[in-house]
């Protein structure tokens, strides 16, 4: 499956796609492993947003600091908390919204480690997300490419630019992390297993606020990553994640579709 | 061009069935919240936390404890902030000179302490860090006896399992009772105490008058204020709804440690 799942092998099958002409190929992009962890990250980090909305909505208000009460003022505070059709459930229930929570939190934690250890032993994180020297080189073009919503074609679209390759990494092994590290720090007991190590981040309430602007960075991050799939052909795009099946237009193909 | 009206109307279709399925989802979600089987299966996430955590950390574990430049500049008073209970109003009129700790269920010696008694014995203060399930933590400075010093003037027996802490404040119309429970890693934990003392001075009836459990590795719901009785137990099964404590019956976890 790890051999069959890499995005650059030069004998990957490459069919006809006799309905787009000849100037199509399709190969396999993404293994299942792949695919079906993505998709499972997908519900899970739904669920985990929702229900955290939930949780948050039972005290609107972000502290710096030791504890919600340091003297200093919230500096972020919701009147009345995010809209219902935002939370899961709908309407203040917090109990169900833990439930939810802490729930799909070991899901995510999972499927999380299960990707980290699949993508080092099948080579997907060296072989697709490493950058090489020729993507340290291009990343200037990338970015202008970027801004001008330009997408490789041809033999590029096999490989993740390095823009793309950055922000996965960024997003694998950096947000992910931290936003679960920072929800064990709201628990009094996992705060006990080197007392004070909360401190590093400024406190509970500190690392309360950062989980919360992890979260949403996160939202961030899923927004440009479903526009970058919109404009860069949705369907090719869903297909690759959906069965694996992968369209690039050979060199010389039209491109004004 | 034909093809890319195909291809228009084709993900203008993909949308509607995104959007639609996401309702539906929602909409599910939502009922199977209310129904009794998923709160059980989501359930299976509080027993993984509590294995979990008590994997990570020892029996003994210690909560950070802080410096007076920590504390909270006023302990906010959460639930019921003065019992609505004619017996606990009786006792607080005389500022609890009548009041008295039971301490019975599954022990050889039931005992009756008064709060003199409490403050006679050896005590633990310390400064720590309330988190309550809300989101928002404060922090203050308590005094009190260790739970375990009465446990063993007590003495368990061998089957109990649970201390059962039943308080004076009614939570709803019928006059149903506070109560919460603990295992006895927490119950012997020498930060849990039974405190009667706030910042240095008498613990305020909003923060639980004349004494309150804390325990510091758990969230806020766990430590019951206003307490009058302390029963031991080998199953909280019939007490309450049976889930070991009033928030538990509402759908909480019984085990707070996140």
């Amino acid at each position: 499956m790890g051999i069959e799942g890499s995005m650059k092998l030069p004998d990957a099958p490459a069919t006809a796609a006799p309905e787009r002409g000849a100037a199509q190929r399709s190969y396999y992009r993404h293994s299942l492993a792949v695919r079906l962890l993505h998709w499972i990250n997908v519900v899970a980090l739904c669920v985990l947003l929702m229900s955290g909305l939930q949780i948050f909505n039972a005290h609107p208000a972000l502290n710096w600091g030791r504890s919600s009460y340091t003297g200093a003022p919230a500096f972020f505070e919701l009147a009345h908390g995010f809209p219902s059709w935002i939370t899961l459930p709908g309407g203040h229930w917090l109990a169900m919204g833990r439930r939810w929570h802490l729930f799909f939190a070991w899901i995510f934690v999972i499927n999380g480690l299960t990707y980290v250890i699949y993508s080092i032993a099948s080579r997907h994180l060296a072989r697709d997300l490493a950058p090489t020297r020729t993507d340290w080189r291009s990343i200037g073009r990338s970015i202008v490419d970027h801004v001008r919503l330009r997408h490789p074609t041809g033999e590029a679209a096999r490989r993740y630019n390095v823009l793309q390759k950055l922000t996965y990494l960024f997003v694998i092994f950096g947000l992910l992390p931290f936003v679960i590290l920072m929800g064990w720090a709201l628990s009094p007991r996992l705060d006990t297993v080197v007392p004070g190590w909360v401190d590093v981040v400024g406190g509970r309430q500190s690392a309360r606020t950062l989980h919360f602007i992890a979260a949403w960075a996160l939202v961030a991050f899923v927004l440009v990553h479903v526009f970058e799939v919109l404009i860069s052909g949705v369907i090719n795009n869903l297909r690759s994640m959906i069965t694996g099946r992968y369209v690039v237009e050979s060199e010389h193909a039209d491109r004004t579709r | 061009m034909r093809i890319a009206r195909a291809e228009h109307s084709r993900r203008h279709f993909l949308g509607r069935l995104g959007a639609a399925t996401v309702a539906a989802l929602l909409a599910g979600c939502d009922a199977a919240s209310r129904s009794a089987w998923l709160p059980k299966v989501l359930g299976v996430g509080e027993r993984a936390s509590r294995s979990a955590q008590r994997l990570a950390s020892s029996r003994r574990s210690m909560a950070q404890e802080f410096s007076p430049a920590d504390l909270s500049p006023q302990f906010r008073s959460n639930g019921t902030a003065n019992p609505d209970n004619p017996e606990y109003q009786a006792l607080a009129a005389t500022h609890f000179a009548d009041w008295r700790l039971k301490i019975d269920g599954l022990v050889e010696r039931p005992l009756k302490l008064s709060l003199q008694e409490l403050r006679a014995m050896a005590s633990r203060t310390q400064i720590t860090r309330h988190d309550c399930v809300e989101g928002w933590s404060a922090i203050g400075q308590w005094t009190g006896v260790p739970l375990s010093a009465v446990l063993r003037l007590a003495v368990p027996r061998p089957q109990a399992r649970y201390v059962v802490f039943h308080c004076a404040d009614p939570m709803d119309a019928q006059g149903t009772l506070y109560y919460e429970s603990i295992d006895f890693d927490d119950a012997y934990h020498p930060q849990t105490i039974l405190a009667y003392e706030l910042n240095g001075a008498l613990l305020p009836i909003a923060n639980g008058a004349p004494l309150r459990v804390r325990i510091e590795r758990q969230l806020g719901y766990k430590m019951a204020k206003y307490l009058m009785r302390i029963e031991l137990v080998s199953s909280f099964a019939n007490i309450g709804a049976g889930n070991g404590g009033y928030w538990e019956d509402q759908g909480y976890e019984w085990y707070a440690g996140i």
